[in-house]
């Protein structure tokens, strides 16, 4: 077993497609919470095989999406201190900042390097001792405590020039943030299966205690995506909202504690500016006063200024849920990859780049 | 978000592991799974092992998708 | 090892110039046109009422070196399947070299070498060529330009334009090999594998696919940049007609696959170098099919899909469910993602 391809058995997915025909007898919105979730939905093409009374919304949980321009504006005023190397996922290389994407400013001669892991980033400051090393973090609880642990590796090392841009989030606090404003009505949500195999499947409580909505963390493999579709139709119907945990081999109940840990260790919890939400209070990481001297924020003296969003754009709607991409006036015109106006048309996990690659809305496919 | 894949540690070295996904190796970190072993499979994220997959539960979730199946199959005429 | 390096001098056209030709290049290029040096290669063409095809790309890889391949192998085999995916027998080839300033001359070496050994494979001669030097730091290393020419016979005729529904379409074998092989040696991924490049020429195959199949073939391409999905984008673009693939048909490795997994990315955009994409009538398809999996680099070939009815312009791929989805062009090159 390799955990991949017998999830993904084209005959059990038809029976699960079936049952959920069978038991759906009145329409139900189910928000899939994770990126990662809209990107394998569109990639297997689930969408369309779902009845129609099974209807699917985006959510927030798209990291490079909720990142705000001025939080992002932070990372290229780093590229004009002299000696640094700001070190990022490729995730964030094309995102449009104030003036160009990173890969825009690396090839007018910005240092921009593409990590795979933050250990990478670590590498690379050991390798280049003259040089500041400033490693972009940029994620929910899954990437925090990867970079939580890189951070202590080189507090143990005592390597000097190794630092990190905070711009993590907490996805509790975007649900709350999405439910409390009451906003959009929904019958379900799709729970993180990353998110939970850090934080557990218990953190997700909340939504049937609080707000009476069932959730099912869910992996991201077709069969593990129509089972937490199935658990969801399910308690739907029989109005026994719960939390129902499909991803069993990877999620447990109380989560990863020594990751948990890791991240208390590094960070701590405050308020951040999230696109379409403005400030959360509670939902950012912030790196601990103990850890100053790796906090670019504070050893770049970096100074928040504010943006405006773009004219027009939609992003902060469709993250809330508010708004499918195909409401948003730019879509396909104004905004598309080639040329994109906001951030959830480049994110290969943003909503409105996976309904245009792969066709959502066209009649034709 | 958050890509994150099964494979197979190798060999361990400390906290550092070799993990094969079918032919293709890297190095990972261990420090967030130190409960971890040769030959166990875990779900890599950004170079750091995340969870150690129960081998367990995926045959019985495995298991339950079978049933699913029989139970489609019998009711067919 | 010898420590020679490239100078500017070797550009400037004096004696380290000539020295630079014939010691590196026609020792190893060299035939009766090219030995001529002139200004201008003069070639025999048949005049029977077939016609030339004339081709040019440049080429600028990092790492030069890379497992299956290297800057040359690319530079003789991209100009040689370009020209045989048009229809033509490559015949002659020129060569554009821009060197920076330090080279070492054992990597030149080692890149001409390619190149006449991947020359000598596809029967082509190089018989005309260029060296230019440029400053360190103005160049990766060295670019190289090859041009080529040949001859298509009279009536045959490869397009877009001749896709009619009901047209089957095969590939020679698996995706992304090339594409994903140069991304693990060049953006320091951590990955390892024993992946390697897919360069070839490819006139050889098509040749032999052409011979079986005649006329029945429509449409031939070699998916390279932008991969399977760009050359399928591009056919259904100028040839207006709708293009369908099933996913579960298209040959990928499996550790192709798996480093596409790690990465979150899809082989059906990364680059190729030694595939080709080919459209035939419905009833040459088994022989078409045959005939690729007879040859040494077609031994995973497969029939990947169909022009079916639709939306002029569209190329969908149904998925292992059984869903259909648009799979559209891509902006830039895929980047690796952690979300």
């Amino acid at each position: 077993m390799k955990y991949i391809d017998e999830f993904r058995d084209p005959a059990a997915a038809r029976v699960l497609l079936a049952q959920i025909q069978t038991i759906s007898t009145r329409p139900v919105q189910f928000m899939e919470f994770c990126g990662g979730h809209t990107h394998a939905i569109f990639e297997f093409g689930l969408r369309q095989m779902l009845p129609e009374t099974v209807r699917l919304s985006s959510g927030p949980g798209c990291p490079v999406c909720v990142t705000s321009m001025s939080d992002l504006a932070l990372a290229f005023d780093l590229l004009e201190q002299s000696g640094v190397i700001l070190t990022t996922f490729g995730d964030m290389m094309r995102v449009p900042g104030p003036n160009g994407s990173l890969l825009e400013a690396r090839s007018r001669g910005a240092d921009v390097r593409m990590v795979y892991s933050p250990l990478d980033a670590l590498s690379l400051a050991r390798e280049t001792p003259d040089r500041e090393v400033v490693f972009l973090g940029v994620g929910f609880e899954t990437t925090a405590p990867t970079v939580a642990a890189t951070l202590l590796q080189a507090e143990a090392e005592a390597l000097p020039n190794f630092y990190v841009l905070s711009l993590h989030k907490l996805t509790i606090a975007a649900i709350r943030a999405i439910l409390a404003a009451g906003e959009v009505t929904l019958d379900g949500v799709i729970g993180p299966g990353h998110v939970a195999a850090i934080i557990g499947a218990d953190a997700w409580g909340l939504l049937p205690d609080e707000y009476g909505i069932p959730c099912a963390i869910s992996g991201f493999e077709p069969l593990d995506m129509l089972r937490a579709i199935k658990s969801l139709v399910e308690m739907a119907e029989e109005g026994a909202p719960a939390v129902i945990n499909t991803y069993g081999r990877v999620v447990s109940a109380e989560g990863n504690r020594h990751a948990q840990q890791a991240m208390s260790r590094v960070f701590t919890v405050g308020s951040a500016d999230w696109r379409g939400f403005g400030t959360l209070p509670d939902s950012g990481l912030h790196i601990r006063r103990e850890y100053a001297h790796r906090d670019a924020r504070v050893v770049f003296a970096l100074k928040a200024r504010t943006f405006v969003e773009p004219k027009g754009c939609r992003c902060g709607d469709v993250l809330r849920g508010t708004a499918t991409p195909l409401d948003c006036a730019l879509f396909g015109r104004a905004c598309t990859p080639a040329s994109p106006v906001g951030p959830c048309m480049v994110s290969s996990e943003g909503a409105c780049s996976a309904y245009y690659q792969y066709g959502a809305g066209d009649n034709d496919v | 978000m958050c890509l994150a894949i099964p494979v197979q540690i190798k060999s361990m070295n400390g906290q550092k592991a070799v993990v094969e996904l079918s032919g293709v190796e890297r190095e990972i970190s261990l420090a967030l799974t130190p409960e971890a072993k040769t030959g166990d499979y875990v779900i890599v994220h950004t170079g750091f092992s995340l969870s150690v997959l129960d081998e367990q539960e995926a045959l019985e979730t495995l298991a339950l998708f079978d049933e699913l199946e029989q139970a489609a199959n019998e009711e067919l005429p | 090892m010898s420590d020679e390096r490239i100078l500017l001098a070797h550009g400037s056209g004096g004696q380290l110039s000539h020295e630079l030709v014939s010691r590196v290049f026609l020792g190893r290029f060299g035939n009766d046109t090219l030995n001529a040096l002139g200004d201008s290669a003069l070639l025999d063409l048949p005049n029977d009422g077939s016609r030339l095809a004339l081709t040019t790309d440049s080429f600028v890889v990092s790492p030069l070196f890379f497992r299956g391949g290297s800057i040359g192998k690319l530079a003789i085999c991209g100009t040689v399947n370009d020209l045989a995916v048009a229809g033509a027998k490559p015949l002659y080839l020129s060569a554009g070299f821009i060197l920076e300033e330090g080279l070492p001359y054992e990597v030149l070496e080692r890149v001409v070498d390619d190149m006449a050994r991947m020359a000598a494979q596809s029967g082509v001669q190089i018989v005309t060529g260029d060296t230019k030097v440029v400053n360190h730091g103005a160049a990766d290393g060295l670019f190289i330009n090859t041009a080529g020419v040949g001859i298509v016979p009279l009536g045959r005729e490869l397009s877009p334009q001749r896709l009619r529904v009901g047209d089957v379409l095969l590939i020679n074998g698996t995706v992304g090999d090339h594409g994903i092989a140069v991304m693990l040696e060049r953006e320091n991924l951590g990955l390892r594998s024993e992946l390697a490049s897919d360069c070839a020429p490819l006139n050889g195959l098509i040749a032999e696919v052409l011979e079986a199949c005649g006329d029945a073939v429509h449409c031939m391409r070699d998916a390279t940049r932008g991969g399977l999905v760009a050359t399928l984008n591009e056919w259904a673009e100028s040839g207006a007609c709708c293009l369908q693939v099933e996913e579960t048909a298209i040959p990928v490795r499996e550790d192709v696959r798996a480093a596409c997994e790690l990465l979150g990315l899809s082989p059906y955009y990364a680059a190729n170098e030694g595939k080709v994409v080919i459209a035939v009538a419905p009833e040459a398809a088994d022989a078409a099919l045959r005939t690729i999996q007879a040859h040494e680099l077609g031994r995973n070939a497969a029939i990947i899909g169909q022009v079916v009815e639709g939306k002029a312009g569209r190329v969908l791929l149904r998925t292992s469910l059984g869903a259909r989805r648009l799979l559209d062009m891509i902006v830039g090159d895929q980047l690796p993602r952690i979300c």
